[in-house]
């Protein structure tokens, strides 16, 4: 596993710069292996995906950067510290169906959430604290494009514009990393290829990491800097034209896959085991 | 004259002038009394009631409310206060529930589990009465609430645990919006999650108790959830909504034992009526509301 796991080129962010650096890492689940011996670095204010099939693991990969989840073998770092330590410069949106429609919330109070959401007591109306606040959230939102119907209840929004929203909320307190797990799931692919136009750009201009798991490459790839794939219990990470190739991925499986272009330039990749082969015990 | 005219006045009913009636309200130490509790209870139901309608525990709210009747059968029967058997049974219930919540495999288990616990909780308080040779005084007022004999002891009691639960649901009125709204999100940001869930379960047995002792325990829901429910219609802000929500509750309560006290039908019966028009007028206006809207768009896309 340990070819698989490794990096395919080196990284243009040193080390030390590094917003995530994983380094023989592994993960346990109730006593089953999800992945092992997964090294991988993300550089400051890169824009890099997380894909592979259902059950390899992408949001354990998630959930092991925010300390939510113990590593069972090897070392990791997140902005510098141990996975955990660093939880108010992290923005996190996690996997998720929408809110139903019955949600009376408005979508200013989801972001504000993001910001004092973590503190106790009542503020005083008025104070320059609250006002600082209301400033920023509205920033953020102004960022994300979403403006015209942040005061309206979040349940009678679009899923694109649900989705805009969140990502606001996980930007509010200006992390250094940003922690996207399948923000383009529920959502047409006109908004799929929007949203993901507007996390590049936020990837440059608030200078913030963006690691997002995402089932499908193709309305992405054009603004990704780097890939991890993961599947069969390890992972590769490069740039997408190097990991998303027949041979990439045929090594990563153990199982010949081919990559194929279509003429729309997008990609298909053919032959990938179903899940019962990733969550086989292969490391356990 | 002043020992001969509220004797009277309770006998005269309404005058239908507005303000000797008020003063009339407040004439009998008993009827100040149940003022000062129903305030009390209002304030405190209409703000857990609007984290309660939120966090869609109404199910649990409701349990807590039916464990509530054994509870004051149990002390009837042992011949303690009832309160201590109000906050004894729902303290206990809030921690079972909270248990149910901690283990929960699926939400339809959970709710299956709440169920059964309502039915035992019913089953239970039935056995009491039963054991109470059946003339338990005042079943009706446990199931259906009274305002007749409350005492000044039991107004402070009401306070002061009002008090402390409000002072709780304040102090973490942050987080626990966070936690409701967004479980995940919250957590990963270090809100602790799975605490405030039980914590405002024990918060939420303490005000069952405390309302069921003005609604009785079948009632509790008309100042618990349906003024919540009506202030979440009103408003999409939760300041504006719990505020809106604690003054629905405020004002159903008052009208409420105002009518009880100039008529021969129960308190509970006029709370409850009350609050679910209210609901039912504010659910009318919000669906007019939205035709209107609907109607006035299309007619922009002829025009």
């Amino acid at each position: 596993m340990t070819a698989m796991a490794t990096s395919l080129r080196p990284d243009t962010g040193s080390r030390k710069g590094a917003a995530v650096t994983f380094d023989g890492a592994a993960v346990r689940l109730r006593g089953r292996t999800i992945w092992s011996d997964v090294s991988l670095t993300v550089a400051e204010a890169a824009f890099v995906a997380v894909l592979g099939p259902n059950g390899a693991g992408k949001s354990t990969l998630i959930k092991a950067i925010l300390g939510l989840l113990p590593l069972a073998a090897g070392t990791a770092s997140v902005l510098g510290r141990q996975p955990g330590v660093a939880k108010g410069r992290i923005g996190y949106l996690p996997q998720r169906h929408g809110f139903d429609s019955g949600t009376r919330i408005r979508g200013v109070d989801l972001v504000q959430l993001g910001l004092d959401g973590t503190r106790w007591g009542i503020p005083l109306p008025g104070s320059p604290s609250r006002k600082r606040d209301a400033a920023r959230v509205a920033e953020v939102i102004e960022l994300v494009g979403a403006t015209t119907y942040a005061r309206r209840p979040i349940g009678e929004l679009s899923g694109g514009e649900q989705q805009r929203l969140l990502i606001a909320q996980a930007l509010v307190r200006r992390p250094r990393l940003l922690l996207l797990d399948e923000p383009l799931d529920s959502l047409d692919l006109p908004n799929q290829a929007a949203v993901a136009a507007l996390v590049r750009r936020i990837c440059e201009e608030e200078q913030v990491a963006v690691l997002l798991v995402a089932h499908d490459i193709n309305p992405i790839i054009g603004y990704l800097d780097r890939v991890i794939y993961l599947a069969g219990g390890g992972a590769i990470e490069g740039a997408p034209e190097e990991v998303i190739t027949s041979e990439t991925l045929s090594r990563l499986y153990g199982a010949p896959i081919e990559v194929l272009h279509a003429s729309d330039s997008r990609l298909v990749v053919v032959g990938q085991p179903e899940a019962p082969f990733v969550h086989g015990d292969r490391h356990a | 004259m002043a020992t001969v005219m509220p004797e009277a006045a309770v006998f005269q009913g309404l005058s239908w002038n507005p303000l000797t009636d008020v003063q009339q309200l407040f004439t009998y130490p008993f009827m100040v009394n149940a003022l000062a509790a129903g305030t009390i209870v209002a304030v405190m139901a209409g703000v857990t009631g609007w984290f309660m309608v939120l966090r869609r525990q109404t199910f649990a709210g409701h349990t807590l409310s039916v464990i509530a009747f054994p509870g004051a059968a149990a002390a009837s029967l042992a011949g303690l206060p009832l309160a201590v058997g109000y906050f004894g049974f729902c303290g206990l219930g809030a921690l079972a529930l909270a248990g149910i919540a901690g283990s929960r495999r699926s939400l339809s288990a959970e709710s299956a589990a709440i169920g059964a616990l309502q039915a035992l909780a019913l089953a239970l308080g039935f056995l009491f009465v039963t054991l109470y040779h059946g003339v338990l005084n005042g079943l009706d007022s446990l199931l259906f609430g009274t305002f007749l004999g409350i005492t000044t002891q039991q107004v402070v009691v009401l306070l002061a645990v009002a008090a402390a639960a409000v002072g709780l649901v304040a102090i973490a009125a942050r987080p626990l919006f966070f936690a409701s709204v967004d479980a995940d999100v919250a957590r990963a940001g270090g809100v602790p999650v799975s605490a405030l869930g039980f914590g405002f379960l024990l918060v939420l047995g303490l005000s069952v108790a405390e309302t069921s002792q003005i609604t009785g325990a079948l009632l509790v829901f008309a100042l618990l959830v349906t003024p919540a429910a009506t202030a979440h219609q009103l408003t999409a802000r939760p300041a504006l909504g719990i505020a809106l929500s604690v003054a629905l509750a405020l004002a159903v309560t008052w009208l409420g034992l105002a009518l009880a006290y100039f008529s021969i039908y129960p308190v509970g019966f006029y709370i409850t009526s009350l609050s679910f028009g209210l609901y039912v007028l504010v659910r009318l206006g919000r669906a007019l509301g939205r035709r209107r809207r609907a109607t006035a768009r299309l007619a922009l896309r002829a025009a």
